[in-house]
């Protein structure tokens, strides 16, 4: 599996298959791990990087999940196929910039990812679709009980797993959920709901877009301590949350079909129309219109469109991606119209009826 | 919430202890730099600052001086400052300022200095997760220990200081010190980090 193959296919976490799926998109681990004999990533020099590079993926190949594992040279890759990967969730945007020797472990599914030389020496992890934190968990537990056995964390007992920024040291893990949350949007509660979680010691940010104001409605929950609780406290902090937060928004959906029907309506009508003819289109507002076409499918206001291919084309608008299904490098101005193609013809092509293969 | 001081929105909000009362500042990340610099200067034996940004809590509050959890004088921080790790090289100044620590050793070297901030960020100091369930160093019988090793971070912390002083030896042209610690560094890895 290289990036081509990739570029056909689309993530496990996408499949909108997952429970809560029309709320929660999906569910991640990732564990942060460093070895002992060296800097942290940020100190190391680039003779370090390579060797701890080489080091730790000489020592995956040999465990039982290093036969599924598609190994991907970052640190040598164009431009437009890091940023292809970032678009997948498969690295993380500080991966694909940073300098020096780093690399990802990719299994098939795309569920498990392992970064070699991000932050810490490795980041390893677990995406499920809909709200499957446990199973997320669980796979991931797995990956790490081999992992450690060929390679020696640096831990403390006192401290636990050593990391480069004491805000991930002990258990180094980060819990998260991915929310769609138009409705509570649209009628301004998401406010309300991100200073309760504040003050619940769980961090909201907006999935794409900076800041508080999120392209899409997308939101990113999470727990912010990774001391002095265990990982499955952690997990439990976080899943806990998901339940009254879909309550919330189903809720605010309901609320928005009862009370204001036509507008509703109305507004998702006009999205999915601008999606299926525009000639140039932006990724912003795509983000946007996808976002509402995305509840109107699940208020049952647009039927001839599935949840899996929103998720897909969420993911296949963005730049990279569109650069690598044409197979060509564009500008802005360019992608604005290959993206505003590849809408219409997505949605012109029968492609609404459930496919998620590639076109 | 809006800074206190403009129209910003407050991502710092600092709890003051000031003889008994407490009293609340809601700041811009601007405003909050200021706030903290100056107050610095004025922190006494009976004021504490726990300052925390919405949404994610810095390690350090960045450039800012001060939130440590703990009154200190100008004095105070610039001692602290100077601490250096003996392994990677990194001083507690430089650590300050990245938000990043340079190696594993810096838990140890900087224990003291890094306990009111962890304890800041997360409300605790002590781990309570999993353990690697065993290292990859195998007894004479050719089996693994069950209990976890700590010994293993320690030795291989030490190769991070001994591959420094390896280079710093080699831009010296002392090839006698440079091939000793190469050799120590082989020993210490060949111990921990022997292929199952």
């Amino acid at each position: 599996m290289k990036l081509e193959t990739l570029t056909q296919s689309i993530g496990e976490w996408l499949r909108g298959t997952g429970p809560e799926s029309d709320i929660v998109m999906s569910s991640r681990v990732r564990l942060a791990r460093n070895v002992a004999n060296y800097p942290f990533v940020s100190r190391a020099t680039d003779q370090d990087r390579a060797d701890i590079e080489r080091f730790l993926r000489e020592r995956l190949a040999t465990l039982p999940i290093g036969r599924g594992l598609e190994y991907i040279d970052v640190g040598h890759l164009e431009e437009v196929d890091r940023q292809f990967l970032v678009e997948r969730q498969l690295i993380s945007r500080e991966h694909a910039d940073a300098q020096g020797a780093r690399s990802v472990a990719i299994d098939v599914l795309e569920q498990v990812s392992l970064m070699i030389n991000e932050e810490d020496h490795l980041r390893i992890q677990c995406m499920h679709s809909g709200l499957d934190l446990r199973g997320a968990w669980e796979q991931i537990k797995v990956v790490d009980d081999q992992i450690e056995k060929v390679v020696p964390y640096a831990f403390s007992p006192r401290w636990g797993y050593l990391t480069a920024c004491p805000t991930n040291v002990g258990t180094g893990i980060r819990v998260s959920v991915m929310l769609h949350l138009p409705a509570l949007v649209i009628t301004r509660q998401i406010d309300k709901v991100f200073r309760s979680l504040h003050k619940i010691s769980l961090a909201v940010r907006g999935l794409y877009g900076e800041g508080s104001q999120a392209m899409g409605d997308f939101y990113q929950i999470s727990n912010q301590t990774t001391l002095g609780k265990t990982e499955e406290e952690l997990v439990e902090q976080v899943g806990d949350v998901v339940p009254v937060l879909i309550d919330y928004e189903r809720r605010a959906r309901e609320f928005l079909v009862r009370e204001t029907q036509q507008n509703v309506h109305d507004q998702v009508s006009r999205a999915y129309g601008i999606l299926r003819t525009a000639q140039t289109i932006s990724a912003e507002e795509t983000m946007q219109l996808l976002s509402r076409v995305r509840m109107g499918v699940l208020l049952g206001l647009i039927g001839d469109v599935k949840i899996a291919d929103i998720n897909v084309l969420l993911v296949r608008t963005q730049s990279a991606h569109l650069q690598k299904l044409r197979g060509a490098e564009l500008d802005v101005k360019d992608r604005n119209i290959e993206r505003a193609r590849y809408l219409r013809h997505y949605f012109e092509g029968g492609h609404s009826g459930g496919h998620t293969s590639a076109n | 919430m809006k800074c206190q001081q403009c129209d910003h929105p407050a991502v710092f909000h600092i709890t003051e202890l000031e003889s008994g009362a407490v009293r609340e500042v809601h700041l811009c990340e601007d405003h909050a730099r200021v706030y903290l610099n100056q107050s610095e200067g004025d922190a006494g034996p009976d004021s504490l600052e726990s300052a925390e940004e919405s949404g994610k809590k810095q390690p350090t509050g960045g450039k800012l001086v001060g939130p440590l959890g703990v009154a200190q004088t100008a004095d105070e921080l610039s001692r602290l400052d100077q601490k250096v790790c003996d392994m990677c090289g990194i001083t507690f100044f430089e650590f300050r300022n990245q938000g990043r620590l340079g190696c594993p050793h810096d838990y140890i070297q900087f224990e003291r200095e890094l306990e009111p901030l962890i304890a800041n960020i997360h409300d605790a100091t002590q781990h309570t997760g999993r353990r690697p369930s065993r290292t990859s160093v195998a007894d004479a019988s050719g089996s693994f220990p069950k209990e976890p090793l700590p010994e293993s971070t320690a030795e291989l912390s030490h190769a991070i200081g001994l591959r420094r002083q390896m280079r710093e030896a080699i831009a010296c042209e002392d090839y006698e010190k440079a091939k000793e610690n190469r050799d120590l560094i082989r020993t210490i890895e060949e111990r921990w980090l022997a292929r199952t």
